[in-house]
């Protein structure tokens, strides 16, 4: 089972599944078979096509997949069964939790889809109609005794013509700032409503329901004939919309900008801790900004660096058997089994420890020799390909045509000279699963056209960079939960911690608030700063 | 060199030297240098117990010269030359006073911590007789 392929996009799933034989990855692979995207059976390879297959069509190999829309417990427990024989037993816990996320998984696939669709656009929907009511009633309002009571109406003097335009203006405004602040696709779907959202939205309804409520009893049965003040009534509501509006901007927009708390952000798997400063902010909302900072700051989460110390792990407690050589019921070694048992356990694992940190120094430092000389053998290699390649100047005009190429074809004629260093180096450091030559050719010809050095090329493949930078069968965007023991609607505290979990590993935050500074003045006059000279002299007489 | 109180009389023992001056071409050199001064900083003086003491000490003595012969030693501190008192000089006026060109000789009193300590051993075996 080779997973070194340069087209992978996915062998790094195919090579995880390879390694069934350990506890805790049996878990993992669940997950894996379960995320939409990547289907495959955990017996085959998959080589891709240079072109990675899109989430529409996942490729697979005949066998079921989890996501058609028949009734999934069976389905889940078929491809659960397929694999049954080939792990180890495992802790029953996680496989229950395995099934329940493939049937999720399975039951909602076709509707999966257009449920996110719709809950993208739902706040863009109620918007629209808040927005329409908001404009229509004061127009309703200045339209409706024209045309019901017109006789008797009084004529429109200059004030009030005044009053037209100022309507005119203001309505203007507000419809522009409701374009601005509200009428935009939600960027992301939350658990729950947003509180603040709901409460502006029934204020502005309440609001409008009243002034109808008024305008209807007072105006329209009693058939006012004041038009002037009816003009002035319509301008009044416009008024208290757009205040409502300023409350919506403070409340949405500004303070969440004054930061107010500290966030620790930590990574389970590798430890990558990030800090940050956020304002009052709902626990949903906040963890909605820490995400956006997780894509953005956070490198790229690679599942094959942990293996390490897993192994280690697992050599630790896989290497001691104990044996009882007392025969039971012997009163000589009369202690509960057990105790005696993990003690003895306990002594031997402490004592193989003296060679365990040994391992560990020596591999890893002779991992850094591997990946130094790699990554020598790489940079020459880039740097000479480089100097195949120049731009076409003036004189190079009369060159012979078959010379002269378009970027496309110049990145295509020095890649092979550094395509297996390259390879090598990012096996060696365990990333060639991020990267298909495709990409890496669209890069440097990327580089070529911005005349960029060989450095600058290599810059992108010599370290991991945020997650956003891969393809989005990297992002996982739609796996994440929030874990919270607060309610996540209530705002951030003191103290609080939460947990953001994703497939294979969870982001642990905790909040700090930004203490209290108590800054003092103290005024230095500039003419007090004097200084005297002091000098060692020494003189030969 | 022990007990320098700014103001109050200094006691200390002190050493008479006497050096005659050498003919170096045009010049009358004594063969050591000095350093210190009321206008120095007395914290960088190596020699001086105490760190206040702004007195001139001799800090360098060329080997073969007339202050070697005459016995004078790094780290003296010079209370007098010619009679003249030397504890509250600036540097310039002190190097003046030892290169006057008409002195062919100077008597210089130094004292240094070796001589107090030589006193006081021989006076206490003086008390115990």
């Amino acid at each position: 089972m080779d997973t070194e392929s340069t087209h992978s996009g996915y062998s790094y799933h195919s090579s995880r599944s390879g390694r069934s034989n350990r506890h805790g990855d049996r878990s993992r692979e669940r997950h894996k078979t379960s995320s939409k995207d990547s289907v495959r059976s955990e017996k085959s390879v998959v080589i891709n096509p240079p072109d990675t297959p899109s989430q529409e069509s996942p490729v697979t190999n005949g066998e079921p997949l989890p996501g058609e829309p028949t009734p999934a417990e069976d389905q889940g427990d078929d491809a659960q069964d397929d694999n049954w024989g080939e792990t180890t037993t495992a802790v029953t816990g996680t496989s229950e939790l395995s099934i329940s996320q493939e049937e999720v998984v399975g039951l909602g696939k076709g509707l999966h889809d257009r449920t996110e669709d719709f809950r993208r656009y739902l706040p863009l929907a109620v918007g629209s109609l808040v927005g329409l009511l908001v404009l229509a009633t004061p127009l309703a309002f200045l339209l409706l005794p024209v045309f019901m009571w017109p006789d008797r109406l009084q004529a429109c003097g200059t004030a009030c013509e005044g009053l037209f335009l100022s309507l005119a203006f203001k309505l203007l405004i507000l419809l522009m700032a409701m374009w601005a602040l509200f009428l935009k696709p939600g960027r992301a779907s939350l658990p729950r409503v947003c509180v603040y959202r709901a409460f502006l939205t029934t204020l502005t309804l309440l609001l409008t329901m009243s002034y109808w409520l008024f305008f209807g009893v007072r105006i329209l049965e009693a058939q006012d004939e004041d038009y002037h003040g009816i003009v002035q009534f319509a301008v009044s509501l416009v008024d208290s919309q757009l205040f409502v509006h300023y409350l919506a901007v403070v409340l949405l927009e500004l303070r969440h900008l004054q930061p107010c708390y500290s966030v620790c952000v930590i990574r389970s798997t590798d430890g990558e801790t990030r800090h940050y400063n956020i304002g009052q902010l709902s626990v949903q909302k906040a963890a909605l900004t820490i995400l956006e900072y997780y894509y953005r700051d956070f490198p790229l989460h690679n599942p094959a660096l942990l293996s390490a110390s897993k192994h280690r792990a697992a050599k630790h407690l896989a290497g001691l058997k104990v044996y009882n050589v007392d025969a039971p019921g012997n009163t000589a070694g009369a202690q509960p089994g057990n105790g005696n048992q993990s003690r003895a356990m306990v002594t031997a694992a402490a004592k193989r420890k003296d060679s365990a940190h040994n391992e560990l120094y020596y591999e890893e430092a002779d991992y850094e020799r591997r990946v130094r000389k790699r990554r020598a053998r790489l940079v020459v290699a880039v740097e000479e390909a480089f100097t195949h390649i120049r731009r076409m100047k003036k004189e190079d005009e009369q060159a012979t045509p078959s010379d002269i190429m378009d970027v496309r074809e110049a990145a295509l004629a020095i890649f092979p000279s550094m395509a297996r260093a390259l390879q090598k180096y990012l096996r060696t450091t365990r990333r060639q699963h991020c990267h298909s030559m495709e990409s890496i050719q669209k890069h440097l010809a990327f580089c070529l056209v911005n005349n960029m050095s060989p450095k600058a090329f290599l810059e992108g493949y010599l370290a991991p960079g945020p997650t956003l930078q891969y393809g989005p069968e990297r992002w996982m965007a739609d796996q994440w939960t929030l874990v919270s023991e607060a309610s996540v609607t209530s705002g951030l505290k003191e103290g609080s911690d939460f947990l953001l979990r994703c497939l294979d590993f969870n982001l642990a935050v905790t909040v700090k608030g930004i203490p209290y500074i108590r800054l003092t003045e103290e005024f230095i006059d500039p003419k007090s700063h004097k200084f005297i000279l002091l000098l060692q002299s020494e003189t030969s007489v | 060199m022990s007990n320098f109180i700014p103001g109050q009389p200094l006691v200390a023992v002190v050493q008479r030297i006497e050096i005659k001056k050498l003919r170096q071409g045009d010049n009358l050199i004594l063969g050591f240098s000095i350093g210190g001064g009321i206008d120095q900083d007395p914290g960088q003086n190596p020699f001086s117990d105490d760190k206040a003491d702004k007195g001139i000490y001799v800090t360098r003595i060329t080997p073969g010269g007339p202050a070697e012969t005459a016995d004078l030693r790094m780290g003296d501190k010079i209370m007098q030359v010619n009679g003249y008192d030397m504890t509250m000089m600036t540097h310039d006026q002190a190097r003046k006073r030892l290169t006057k060109k008409n002195e062919d000789v100077v008597r210089l009193l130094v004292t240094r911590k070796s001589l107090e300590e030589a006193v006081k051993n021989s006076m206490g075996g003086h008390q115990r007789q």
